[in-house]
Formats: C-alpha cells, sequence, structure tokens
C-alpha cells in the first residue's frame, strides 16, 4: 500500500499544482488537459485498487509523473515552477530506476535494496523539504503581493483621487478666477458710481441752493436798479434847482445821490459775494486753505438754505437767527468745503424743523439758531433746531455713506458722510452730535485754530 | 395817508422814502416800517387807525407774510386796513393763498413804483 499511494498524492500534488498555475496566469489552452490530468491520478488510484495491480500500475505512475514534468519543464511559461519540478525529480527518477532495476537486474536490485530505499527515501526527503521551503517562500511572495496589491490599491485611489481633486481645483480655481473679475467689476463701477455720487450730490446741494440763489441775488439787484433809477431822477431834479440857483436843495439832492450811490454799490457787492459763493460752491476740491471768516460763511449759508427753503416749498417758514462771538478770529479753512459743510447742517436743521411742523403741532414755532464761539484754540460752530430730533437707534448711523430717512430721490443719504470727512480728514476737526427725541438737534463743528 | 411797509430788507425805508419823495414832501402819504412781521403786529397796536396800506413781503423770516395777512384781516382790526402783498415769487399757489386770505392786492418784485403809485391813490380816495 505504502508504494501504492505514495504516487497517487504526488502526481495529484504536481497536477493539481501545474492545473492552478495555468489558470492563475491564463495559460488558457493547458487548463483543460491539467484538469483532465487530475482526474486522470484518481483514476489510476481507482484502477489500482480495483485490480488489486499495483505492480502494473506503478509503471503508469512513473510514465505520467515523468510525462508531467517534462511537459512542464518545456514550457516556457511554467519557469516559476522550475523549483517546484526540481523537487519531484529525483523521486521520479530513482523510483523509475529502482523498479527498472527489479526488473531487468534483479540480483542488482537485491544487492543494492537498501541503497535503492535509501535513494528513495532521500529523495522524499528532498521533495518534502524543498516543497516546506517552496511553501514558505511561496508564503512569504503571496504575502508580498498581497501587501503590493493593496499598496498598488491605495496608490491607485490616491492617484485617482488626485486627479478627482485637481479636476475639482481646477474648477475652483476658474470659478474664483471668474469671482474675482466680476468682484474687479463690480468695485469699478462702484467706484465710477460713487464718484457719480459724490458729484451729484454737490449738484443736489448747488440745485437746492439755486433758488435761493436766485431769490438773493434778486434783492441786491433791485436795489441797484431802484436806487439808480432814483439817482437818474434826481440829477435831472438836481438840474432844475441848479438852474433856479437853490443851493441849498441842490445840497441836499447832491448829498441823497451819493447815499443812494453807496445803496447801489453795497447791492452790487452783496449780489457779487452770492455768485462768489455759488462759484466757489459748485468748484471742485482744487480749493485751497484761505484765512476765512466763519462768522461771514454761516451768514451767508444760514441765508442761501434758508431762501432755498423757501423757493422749493411755499408753505416752509422758519425762524433763523445767527449768534456770532464778534472777535471771532479768522482760520486757514478751504472755505467752499466747510460752506457745503454748514449748508448740509443748516438744510438738515431746516428739514427737521419743516417735517416738525407739517406733523400739524399746534404753538409750535420752527427756529434754526447758528451759534459761533471761541473755546480755548477751537472754533465751534453750532447748528441748532428745534424739529424732532433724531431716534436714539439711528444715532450711530448717520454718518455712514448712503444712509438717509428721506425717501427715494429726496436725499443721497451723503451728506452728512461727506461733511465728516471735510471736517475731520481736511480740518483736522471734528462733527458732534446731540439730539433729544421731539426737542431737536445740534451738530457742532469743531475746527481747531492752527488747522 | 399812513402806510405800513413790512419787508426784511432794511434798504427798503430809504428806497421807500425817495421814491415817495414827492407825496412824503406834499404830505399825501406818512410812511412807517417794519422789518418783520412780529414788528408789524407791534406797530399795528401802536398806530391802528393810522395804518392803512401794508406791503409785505410774504418770504421773511419768522412770520410770513400770509401769516400777518391773516391775522390783520381776521383778528385784529375794524375795519380791516387794505393789504397788498409784494413777493419775490409770483406762483400761483402764493396768489390763491394771499386772495383767500383776503389780500387786496398782489404785487411781484421788482416793484414797478408807477403802478404801485397808482393802486396807492386808487385805495386813497
Amino acid at each position: 500500500m505504502n508504494f501504492t499511494i505514495l504516487p497517487f498524492l504526488l502526481s495529484l500534488a504536481l497536477s493539481q499544482r501545474l492545473y492552478k498555475f495555468s489558470k492563475n496566469n491564463q495559460l488558457n489552452q493547458w487548463v483543460k488537459p491539467l484538469n483532465y490530468a487530475r482526474y486522470f491520478t484518481g483514476f489510476l488510484l481507482v484502477v489500482e485498487i480495483i485490480l488489486s495491480a499495483s505492480n502494473t500500475i506503478r509503471w503508469f505512475w512513473h510514465l505520467f509523473l515523468i510525462g508531467l514534468l517534462l511537459f512542464a519543464n518545456q514550457q516556457k511559461e511554467m519557469r516559476p515552477l522550475r523549483m517546484f519540478l526540481l523537487a519531484f525529480a529525483p523521486y521520479a527518477a530513482v523510483a523509475l530506476l529502482s523498479d527498472l532495476a527489479e526488473i531487468i537486474l534483479n540480483d542488482f536490485y537485491v544487492q543494492w535494496n537498501n541503497y535503492f530505499k535509501n535513494a528513495g527515501l532521500l529523495s522524499i526527503i528532498w521533495l518534502l523539504a524543498i516543497l516546506f521551503s517552496q511553501h514558505r517562500q511561496y508564503k512569504a511572495a503571496e504575502k508580498e503581493r498581497i501587501k503590493r496589491q493593496q499598496e498598488d490599491e491605495i496608490n491607485r485611489a490616491i492617484a485617482a483621487r488626485k486627479v478627482e481633486l485637481e479636476g475639482l481645483v481646477e474648477e475652483r480655481t476658474a470659478e474664483l478666477k471668474n469671482q474675482k473679475e466680476e468682484l474687479e467689476h463690480a468695485l469699478h463701477e462702484l467706484k465710477a458710481t460713487q464718484n457719480q455720487l459724490i458729484q451729484s450730490e454737490k449738484m443736489a446741494s448747488l440745485g437746492e441752493l439755486t433758488a435761493g440763489i436766485a431769490h438773493e441775488i434778486q434783492n441786491p439787484l433791485n436795489f441797484v436798479n431802484n436806487f439808480s433809477e432814483i439817482n437818474s431822477e434826481l440829477i435831472d431834479e438836481l438840474k432844475e434847482e441848479l438852474e433856479k440857483g437853490d443851493k441849498e436843495s441842490v445840497a441836499e439832492i447832491a448829498n441823497d445821490i451819493k447815499g443812494n450811490e453807496q445803496k447801489i454799490m453795497q447791492h452790487g457787492k452783496r449780489a457779487e459775494s452770492i455768485v462768489k459763493g455759488m462759484l466757489l460752491h459748485s468748484r471742485g476740491k482744487s480749493g485751497e486753505k484761505e484765512l476765512t471768516d466763519i462768522n461771514a460763511l454761516c451768514d451767508e449759508y444760514l441765508r442761501l438754505s434758508y431762501h432755498g427753503f423757501r423757493a422749493k416749498d411755499k408753505s416752509f417758514n422758519a425762524s433763523f437767527e445767527l449768534e456770532t462771538e464778534e472777535n471771532l478770529p479768522k482760520i486757514k479753512v478751504v472755505p467752499q468745503e466747510i460752506g457745503r459743510v454748514l449748508l448740509n447742517l443748516i438744510n438738515n436743521a431746516f428739514y427737521a424743523v419743516n417735517e416738525k411742523q407739517k406733523s400739524g403741532i399746534s404753538d409750535y414755532k420752527p427756529r434754526v439758531v447758528v451759534h459761533t464761539e471761541q473755546k480755548n484754540n477751537k472754533i465751534e460752530i453750532k447748528v441748532q433746531d428745534n424739529g424732532n430730533g433724531i431716534p436714539r437707534s439711528l444715532k450711530d448711523k448717520i454718518f455712514q455713506p448712503f444712509f438717509t430717512t428721506k425717501s427715494t430721490g429726496q436725499g443721497t443719504g451723503l451728506g452728512l458722510s461727506i461733511s465728516y470727512d471735510i471736517i475731520a480728514n481736511g480740518h483736522n476737526g471734528d462733527i458732534r452730535v446731540e439730539s433729544k427725541e421731539k426737542q431737536g438737534t445740534g451738530f457742532t463743528i469743531i475746527l481747531p485754530l492752527e488747522i | 395817508m399812513n402806510i405800513l411797509v413790512v419787508d426784511d430788507e432794511k434798504d427798503i425805508q430809504p428806497l421807500f422814502m425817495q421814491r415817495f419823495r414827492r407825496e412824503i414832501k406834499n404830505g399825501e402819504i406818512n410812511f412807517k416800517f417794519a422789518y418783520s412781521g412780529e414788528e408789524a403786529l407791534g406797530a399795528m397796536q401802536n398806530y391802528l387807525h393810522e395804518a392803512v396800506l401794508i406791503l409785505s413781503d410774504i418770504n421773511m423770516p419768522g412770520m410770513s407774510g400770509l401769516e400777518l395777512l391773516e391775522r390783520i384781516k381776521q383778528k385784529n382790526h375794524t375795519p380791516p386796513p387794505h393789504v397788498m402783498m409784494i413777493t419775490a415769487y409770483g406762483d400761483k399757489e402764493n396768489f390763491e393763498k394771499a386772495m383767500e386770505l383776503g389780500a387786496d392786492d398782489f404785487l411781484t418784485k421788482p416793484v414797478d413804483f408807477k403802478s404801485l403809485k397808482e393802486k396807492i391813490k386808487a385805495f386813497g380816495i
């Protein structure tokens, strides 16, 4: 039995290994035959057991085993199995030789029987040793292969992720670039709009002024015309009196003419200064700092603002007063800019009292006071109204650009923010606001004597 | 005839005094001047029977000409004096408001003194 089971096991192991190898390495043409070879070992075993003819069958085993070894050895693709084949070769050779010797040289075989047996044993030990080492190597290689496969898989995943990420980054970059361009465009537009708004705010306050200015110019012009007409009449009378020789009347009329002449000049100058003020106001930032009489500036803009309001709103009425400190020193400012701030604050004050009056409070006397005063090394200009005041919740917002409580189209919301900019940044000063709800608001411009 | 002239322009006084110098010399017209609505009301209390004609600028700081007109026409005086309104803004709204409040006439600046004199003569009879 010993001899019968061993060839079977070895043949089965070899054919099984070859079959597996072919299958794993896609040696398709050998898969089927080697599968049959596997079955064939089983078939041989069955035949051997049934016929109990191990003496005959063992030759089949030899041929089969050697055939398989030779076949595998010839296949280039099966090179990796060399060591495996080498493990079987000694056994196959020894088994064949020993059986051949037993038949052909029986005496020799009997005499050397021990040697044959030892050789058989050695070949089996060899086989087992090689298979064992092969198995270990295979295990190690398999481990290595699995590890490499895992690494490959990880690397592949990383590569795929990388490609995906690169795509994403590219996409995001394009998006960001688009956004950046859009933002730049928007910024550019905003800047242009801002400039336009600042310009239109300037023009709007100028527009509010024009009616006031027209009124302010009309009055002195009327005086100029009237006194000039009177003088012309008086000169005729003067001639008459000269002819009569009434020296006293002549002197009297001459005095009147002179007095009128002074009135003409005075009102002419008044008109001139209004026009100048208007030109200053409309002129841009080119204005330079010059010694300016703040009281005169307040007077001018208070009147302009008042008449502007009167011209715009026929029902508007308010009393206004200028309380000046008489010996207020002149200071170096850009007059048209400070004028703009004054106009703004005074316009707001008139607007506030007008709104309160419209709400129909009985006995309400709208009143705006502009007050100038020197305090230490500073000049304070206070514009006080007795309107409805600024609600506490809005107090922090009034200097923000575009903040307005007026309805659309009525205010740009830039007046106070531009004013603050002019005073704080342009003149190193400050604007403060005090307001009591229902009682009124006071804006104080603080300008240092030395700017 | 006593005429109260109300205007916030102070030079209205020398102007009227010279424009009407003949009438003043002849004693036909006697002028008083007030520079605000409040002042005009005060003047009218002091010179009630003398105030016959008021030339009032509608646009004045404080009490407006229209307010003054209203007070004169509806509250203070019997018989109420003639009130002639003079304004730089000769718009319809002002005109209608003045007429509604009982103004006797409505002139726009610059004043045409010839026609003003004629109107005053027409009142004065």
